[in-house]
């Protein structure tokens, strides 16, 4: 028990100095970002956008601004394509549900939003990066419909809800298919060796596993832990896959889901419904009534039920704003090359990134950690027996 | 601001399949692996308790037999003890019945000794007399021929006889 103490108190420390650091970073970043702007105007910077991942930008395409911030929201962002390199990218499948039906359509249709889609019931163009408006609507919409005018008809739009198959959904399904097959496995290797020393991947994950249950869910859930184990193991898993994915430069890789607003949200809303859902009378009792003198409860009552929502709200942002800070510092510092112009800053970028990357693989676990650790002491909270 | 809004098609999908998942994990991976480690750590410390157990049956065991040893020993030298005593029992009882049987032959031989010479001094007794006869008849013989001799032989004779 003194080696986890130890453990905590140094993960704690690592938390507190990393988030400083990031935070550092961050504002300098921020800084950074905002002087580029401002002075951008003045010193041009001709260079293609595409030219940060490959070459034929510049011959191909005429002279144009790099935009840093373009180029980093682009990656935030999600998007209805995959880019791998230069001018190949995956195209993905559209989904729209529109007033008149579904339409499904690739999104190679666009060809990167030169062109306008006809599709079965409307014609559709797709807006991205900082181009696209605001819209008055909660949620993001990156495909509008085109009226006859060849405008984008807005009260049209907001008719139309997107399903589509975006980057972070197929990164997503990519992480899934991936944890599936992997824990498939360490199953099989608990079937194949039954009560023997664990081996291969399972010996890997076996720790893990184990550090989740006795570390995470034991401590802080009580003795009616094992009911939480798969969510707690399923949420866990997911956000790690999903991050390490993240940090991964291409392909399967790249993609900034844990760093969107989405998934997060419906992580967070998961965990509160879970906490909620298995809340029992002591937990009720302390949230409508609370133990303060009765004229407190007017103020006391709501207060307990923001707590109910501001506790998910915290692990939603959380995760949220670690990964894309991340994910930010390291395309800031990559940037630097495209905004100087020159090869002799590469050195110092690449150094910087490989530090960013280590603190990033870091984060990945951490976060993971973090989020499974404060899910588990809600749900610790919300099932707790007084006697 | 973008950044912030989430889109409902990333929602939709996120939701489905992180549903997908936890119900697909528990039922593939979860509830086997959690078993199976469950499992493994109660039978290593079932084995554990088990080999306490032995241990101490063991020591129980070896104490027991070390008693058993000890009384053996006890017992040994008991039986050992009481063979010797009775030998010696034995041994005096014979000593002394030997020495009772010896005195009694010592006293038969000595009663037959005396009987012997009882029967040995009869014999002797009567051969003398045979003899003594045998020489007074000599004598009378010769000294029948004398008268007088013959009287004063008779009178010495029978005052002989009366001291006898």
């Amino acid at each position: 028990m003194d080696c986890n103490q130890v453990f905590v108190l140094k993960v704690k420390k690592v938390i507190f100095v990393f988030t400083l650091l990031i935070a550092f970073l961050s504002i300098r970043n921020d800084t950074f970002a905002q002087v580029e702007s401002a002075v951008s105007p003045d010193s041009v910077v001709a260079e293609s956008a595409h030219a940060v991942s490959g070459e034929h930008g510049a011959t191909e395409h005429g002279e144009e601004k790099f935009e840093p911030t373009k180029v980093i929201m682009e990656h935030i962002a999600d998007s209805h394509v995959w880019h791998l390199w230069g001018h190949t990218s995956i195209p993905l499948p559209v989904i729209l549900y529109t007033s008149g039906g579904l339409e499904v359509f690739s999104s190679a249709n666009f060809h990167h939003g030169e062109h306008d889609y006809q599709g079965k019931y409307n014609k559709y163009r797709l807006v991205t990066g900082l181009k696209q408006s605001m819209t008055k609507d909660m949620f993001n919409k990156n495909i509008k419909v085109v009226g006859a005018d060849g405008q984008i008809d807005e009260a049209a739009s907001d008719t139309v809800i997107d399903f589509s198959i975006t980057k972070n959904v197929a990164a997503m399904f990519i992480a899934i298919a991936l944890i599936v097959i992997v824990f498939s496995a360490v199953a099989a290797g608990y079937k194949k060796r039954v009560g023997k020393a664990p081996k291969g991947l399972q010996s890997f994950f076996e720790p893990v596993i184990i550090f989740v249950r006795d570390d995470i869910a034991k401590p802080n859930i009580g003795h009616n832990y094992a009911k939480f184990m798969p969510y707690l193991l399923t949420i866990f898993f997911f956000i790690l896959f999903n991050n390490l994915l993240g940090l991964f430069p291409i392909f399967p890789g790249s993609a900034n889901v844990t760093g969107n607003i989405a998934l997060t949200f419906v992580m967070a809303t998961a965990t509160m419904l879970v906490v909620n859902l298995n809340g029992n009378k002591y937990y009720w009792k302390h949230i409508l009534t609370p133990d303060v003198p009765w004229w407190l409860y007017p103020i006391m009552i709501p207060v307990e039920l923001i707590g109910i929502i501001s506790k998910p709200f915290a692990l939603m942002v959380r995760l949220f704003a670690n990964i894309t800070a991340g994910h930010i510092i390291v395309l800031s510092l990559i940037s630097l090359i495209f905004i100087f112009k020159t090869l002799a800053i590469a050195p110092v970028s690449v150094a910087f990134v490989l530090f960013m990357d280590v603190l990033e693989l870091l984060v990945a676990f951490l976060q993971a950690f973090i989020f499974t650790l404060l899910s588990a002491l809600f749900i610790g909270m919300a099932v707790e027996e007084h006697h | 601001m973008e950044l912030v809004t989430p889109s409902i098609g990333l929602v939709f999908w996120t939701a489905l399949a992180f549903i997908c998942l936890l119900i697909l994990l528990r039922k593939l991976a979860w509830k086997p692996i959690l078993g199976a480690i469950h499992d493994r750590e109660q039978s290593i410390d079932e084995a554990l308790n088990k080999a306490e157990l032995a241990k101490q049956e063991m020591t129980r065991l070896t104490a027991q037999n070390q008693d058993l040893m000890q009384q053996a020993r006890a017992e040994r030298d008991e039986i050992l003890k009481e063979a010797k005593t009775l030998k010696d029992g034995i041994l005096n009882e014979a000593k002394k019945q030997a020495q009772v049987e010896g005195a009694k032959l010592i006293e038969k031989a000595k009663i037959e000794i005396e009987n012997q010479k009882k029967v040995a001094l009869a014999e002797v007794k009567g051969q003398v007399s045979t003899l003594s006869l045998e020489i007074a008849e000599r004598i009378l013989r010769n000294q029948l021929d004398d008268k007088a001799k013959q009287e004063a032989l008779v009178a010495n004779l029978l005052k002989d006889v009366e001291l006898n």
